[in-house]
């Protein structure tokens, strides 16, 4: 019998029930679980992005596919070397002289930054009374705020466009109460984006929120409260402090892909509403200049990194805490 | 957290959900709109639902999403259930932060990057678009989201039940197989649901890698929406806005149902003699 | 020829130098990373035995039992079952079978279903299959929730479903951690008595891990009291509360006095135990410590007296004051503070309803002994 053998979450096979067939067996299956996702990660994750990368300093090109330098397997190593003495970061230099981009880059941040304030500020409340509602009705309002996000993300923006429009419901509404004697111009401006962003990432606010609320011992609460707080002291000094985890993540989530948001500035947003998204879809189906818009793409991305390595550090320490 | 509503709760609570839901509802009544305007109401008409109905492109859009959503959800809940069980049960090999960031990043990642990249994926490997890069791509983004999930539920996983079980003689994978995947089913089937929502819906990463003769439900409808809001649109939404609604409420009864039985059998089972 | 504590036990296959043990562990050591939890630790077991791990937290009884188990592989050292090396075999190969803390019942099969999953494993014919559930079943006295899920039984028949589920396959050791902790006071002293019933009836033998004294002391044919991975006396319930071999385990199991103080001679076959503030005791066995060597004089509660005058023919009395009185109903503890600070405990047995020599706080009172009352501890 072999010594003392290594502690492993999964103790060794030897002599395993079943044979040796079933050793190998089992070996084997381990593999796989960790090899087929990594392969096809590899693959169609890392990859492109690669790619991206590669054709981020190629220059456009008329022809099939639409950029040059193109990797001709045939042309051996040399061939590889030449292809990559063409390239160059020009594409790179023409973004960042031109102020169009770097005022696209910068407004999508603001945009970004604003949209997530707002939507903390919608989402904040509702979750807090989510979390504070009787036992009972709760798991229906959680299902009742989740039930938005199931259904298409393009179908929730649309639906503001009938309603922001000058002819649109909210105007109608509003004109007919006498509120406004002229019609608001909402749709086609950054408000619209706004209320657009708030509304579709609001799930996305709501849920960490919620979680890390519902988890909070209550009695922490109360312990302030005997000791002399008020009941929004003991918000302020307690509740809040304490929610911070859920409120870093729910940012976080809303936050990164707003940046790149497409779809909302696209339908609510005007022509002078500079997103980044927008920006590189015209560039690559409008333009059809792919190695801008993979320019574009990798810098959004550089722009996005240190954000995007918070959450997943977030991500990571909440697993550590036994979610 | 203490359960009791206060004013402010009850106020900011049913602010927040018909501020969710308003545009919804009006969606939805402004689809049995007889007049074309969808803003200037003329009478209640179901007349956009029979146009629906004779939409051809409108039917093989949706005909196409239906595939792609089926099948991407399904692979895409194999890989990312595989995915989430090499980070929970296996904490060291080579590459496994890599591993780790490759499955959660697209998580967060704006679809546009995604779909840009997939897209100069297959014209690298010179790959026909149409449905199967669709399903490719969709698979590749929620295959993330499935991870996320099944990865909660193995981490909360009494690992004592794969020990007992090995203890009475089952090797690893019958383990596995007999009474982790048994225990874990509801969130991998969760997963599945999440995927195959997610690829319905959509739109930006479906436009890359799509090709002539494959068009998504969102494409056709956000082709539509640039010409115009019409109330067809309106019509096809409230369609969408019904399946998606009745298959959520519908699980969430059930598994209110099944915890109430359960939490019944449990009372009733204090009660009896130890 | 005085035997040790109240019991006279017939089966004590320790005493025996022909017995073969059973379960061998030997030089065991456990390491995970910096932290030594189980260190050069040697044991044996015999079979039939009920064998006690006791200890606190954290003192390395969990993963020796898991390394019996078979789901950690010791650091050095080996693990012999039955004359057999049990390195390298995996918890599914070994004759072993364990009843876990949590139960660990599998939340999607019913009892009948939890029972038969060892047997099943084992592919045995669905009709023996049938026989052995049923067997179980009943001597567990479960048959009419055979068909129940384990979130439909109360915490009680939980525990009896593991129980079942464990006996089952007829391993040759049944290994039980923390069996009865979940349970409340009164199902507890109840399942205590069960447990041995069905060891005995069953002919197993059975490892139990606690941290609860009264379980061990109860059940145990032996008890090892482990401390930070090492064991510090091996013997029977008697034995080591009437001769415990050292402070530690004096100390953790039950209450006790020690009297610190230095081996001042010998009279009369006795040995003087003193000490520099005027303690002078009389005590019968020195535990082989030379003269001058610094002892401890351990001795119980109940073996000390007290009384308001001084008992004529004491060995050992000593003048106090009563410093505190706990009452407990069954029994009386008094807390005497002696002359030099010292305070002892003395606990009386309310054998009667009244009492001839009842005593109050701050009440003068002696406290006296006998020299064989308690032992003398080297170490």
């Amino acid at each position: 019998m072999a010594g003392a053998a290594p502690t492993a979450s999964r103790p060794p096979a030897a002599g395993a029930r079943g044979g040796p067939g079933a050793r190998i067996f089992a070996a084997v299956a381990g593999r796989l679980v960790i090899m087929v996702p990594y392969a096809w990660l590899l693959v169609f994750f890392l990859v492109p992005a690669l790619i991206v990368v590669k054709i981020s300093l190629s220059q456009m090109a008329v022809s099939v596919p639409p950029y040059a330098p193109v990797f001709d397997p045939g042309g051996g190593l040399a061939g590889l070397l030449d292809a990559v003495r063409q390239f160059s970061l020009e594409n790179f230099a023409w973004l960042m002289d031109d102020p169009l981009y770097i005022n696209a880059y910068l407004s999508s941040l603001m945009i970004a930054a604003v949209s997530t304030a707002l939507t903390l500020l919608v989402g904040y409340p509702v979750a807090y009374g989510v979390a504070r509602a009787p036992a009972t009705i709760r798991p229906s309002l959680l299902m009742l705020v989740i039930l938005p996000f199931w259904t298409s993300f393009l179908i929730r923006v649309y639906a503001w466009i009938g309603i922001l429009k000058p002819e649109g419901l909210l105007n109608q509404f509003l004109l007919g109460i006498g509120v406004i004697s002229q019609p608001l111009v909402i749709l086609n401006t950054n408000t619209a984006i706004y209320i657009g962003i708030v509304y579709s990432y609001l799930p996305f606010m709501v849920l960490p929120l919620y979680a890390t609320l519902e988890k909070m011992d209550g009695s922490l609460v109360e312990a302030a409260q005997d000791l002399g707080c008020t009941r929004t002291g003991a918000f302020w000094r307690v509740t809040f402090p304490l929610s911070l985890p859920g409120v870093v993540a729910g940012c976080l989530l809303v936050f990164i892909p707003a940046v790149g948001e497409f779809v909302i500035p696209d339908l609510l947003g005007g022509s002078q509403t500079l997103m980044i998204g927008k920006t590189l879809w015209n560039e690559f189906f409008a333009n059809r200049d792919w190695p801008v818009a993979s320019a574009v793409a990798v810098l959004l991305l550089l722009v996005l990194v240190i954000p995007m390595m918070v959450f997943q550090k977030v991500q990571a320490d909440a697993q550590e805490k036994g979610r | 957290m203490n359960a009791g509503w206060s004013r402010f709760n009850v106020a900011s609570v049913s602010v927040g959900f018909a501020f969710l839901y308003l545009p919804i509802v009006l969606l939805v009544i402004y689809s049995f709109n007889a007049s074309r305007l969808v803003t200037v109401w003329a009478g209640f008409s179901t007349r956009w639902y029979v146009s629906l109905i004779h939409n051809e492109s409108m039917l093989a859009a949706a005909w196409v999403t239906l595939r792609v959503a089926l099948l991407s959800a399904t692979a895409a809940t194999v890989l990312g259930t595989l995915a989430a069980l090499a980070l929970t049960r296996y904490t060291r090999f080579r590459g496994r932060v890599l591993f780790s960031g490759m499955v959660f990043a697209p998580l967060v990642m704006p679809d546009v990057i995604i779909g840009l990249s997939l897209l100069l994926l297959f014209v690298a490997l010179g790959f026909d678009r149409g449905i199967v890069t669709i399903t490719l791509a969709h698979i590749t983004f929620t295959m993330c989201f499935v991870a996320v999930v099944v990865q909660s539920r193995l981490l909360s996983f009494d690992r004592s039940l794969e020990e007992a079980a090995m203890d009475l003689g089952a090797t690893p994978v019958r383990t596995f197989f007999q009474v982790t995947l048994p225990v874990i089913a509801p969130a991998i089937v969760a997963g599945w649901m999440l995927a195959f929502t997610l690829s319905l819906d959509d739109l930006v990463i479906a436009s890359f890698s799509a090709g002539p003769g494959a068009t998504t439900l969102p494409m056709k409808i956000y082709s539509q929406v640039r010409l115009g809001v019409t109330p067809e649109i309106n019509a096809i939404c409230t369609i969408l806005i019904g399946i998606v609604a009745t298959g959520v409420v519908a699980a969430t009864l059930v598994n209110r149902r099944r915890e109430l039985r359960r939490q019944r059998d449990e009372q009733a089972a204090m009660r009896t003699d130890g | 020829m005085k035997s040790l504590g109240s019991i006279r036990r017939s089966f004590a296959p320790w005493n025996d130098p022909g017995a073969v043990p059973y379960i061998r562990f030997e030089n065991v050591t456990k390491r995970f990373g910096d932290y030594t939890a189980v260190n050069d630790l040697s044991l044996d077991v015999y079979e039939r035995e009920f064998f006690a791990l006791l200890g606190a937290s954290g003192c390395g009884k969990t993963t020796l039992l898991r390394m019996l188990a078979g789901f950690e592989e010791p650091t050095a050292g080996r693990i012999l079952l039955d004359g057999q090396d049990l390195a390298g075999i995996p918890p599914y190969r070994r004759p072993v079978n364990m009843m876990f803390q949590s139960y660990a019942l599998f939340p999607h099969m019913n009892v009948w279903g939890n029972i038969a999953f060892g047997l099943r494993q084992d592919r045995m014919p669905r009709n023996e299959i049938r026989q052995r559930v049923e067997e179980v079943l009943k001597l567990v006295r479960l048959e009419q929730f055979a068909l129940r899920k384990p979130h439909q039984l109360s915490g009680g028949q939980r525990q009896r479903v593991a129980l079942a589920r464990s006996v089952a396959k007829r391993p040759k050791v049944l290994l039980l951690d923390e069996p009865l902790g979940a349970l409340d006071k009164k199902l507890r002293e109840q399942t205590q008595f069960e447990l041995m019933d069905l060891q005995q009836d069953l002919g197993l033998t059975f490892m139990v891990v606690t941290h609860d004294q009264e379980e061990a002391m109860t059940m145990a044919d032996r008890i090892a009291i482990m401390d930070r991975g090492e064991v510090m006396q091996v013997a029977t319930p008697a034995e080591i509360y009437e001769a415990p071999a050292s402070r530690f385990v004096a100390d953790f199991v039950g209450n006790v006095n020690l009297f610190e103080g230095t081996v001042a001679g010998r009279e009369d076959g006795r040995t003087r135990i003193a000490d520099d503030r005027g303690m002078s005791l009389l005590v019968n066995e020195a535990g082989g410590a030379p003269e001058g060597a610094g002892v401890a004089f351990a001795i119980r509660p109940e073996k000390i007296r007290v009384s308001s005058a001084r008992p004529a023919a004491a060995v050992n009395a000593m003048e106090g004051e009563i410093y505190d009185i706990a009452y407990l109903g069954d029994m009386t503890v008094y807390h005497v503070k002696l002359p030099d600070g010292r305070i002892v405990k003395a606990s009386a047995l309310n054998a009667a309803r009244t009492s001839d020599d009842p005593m109050t706080w701050n009440d003068r009172a002696w406290i006296s002994f006998a020299a064989d009352a308690g032992v003398v501890l080297t170490r």
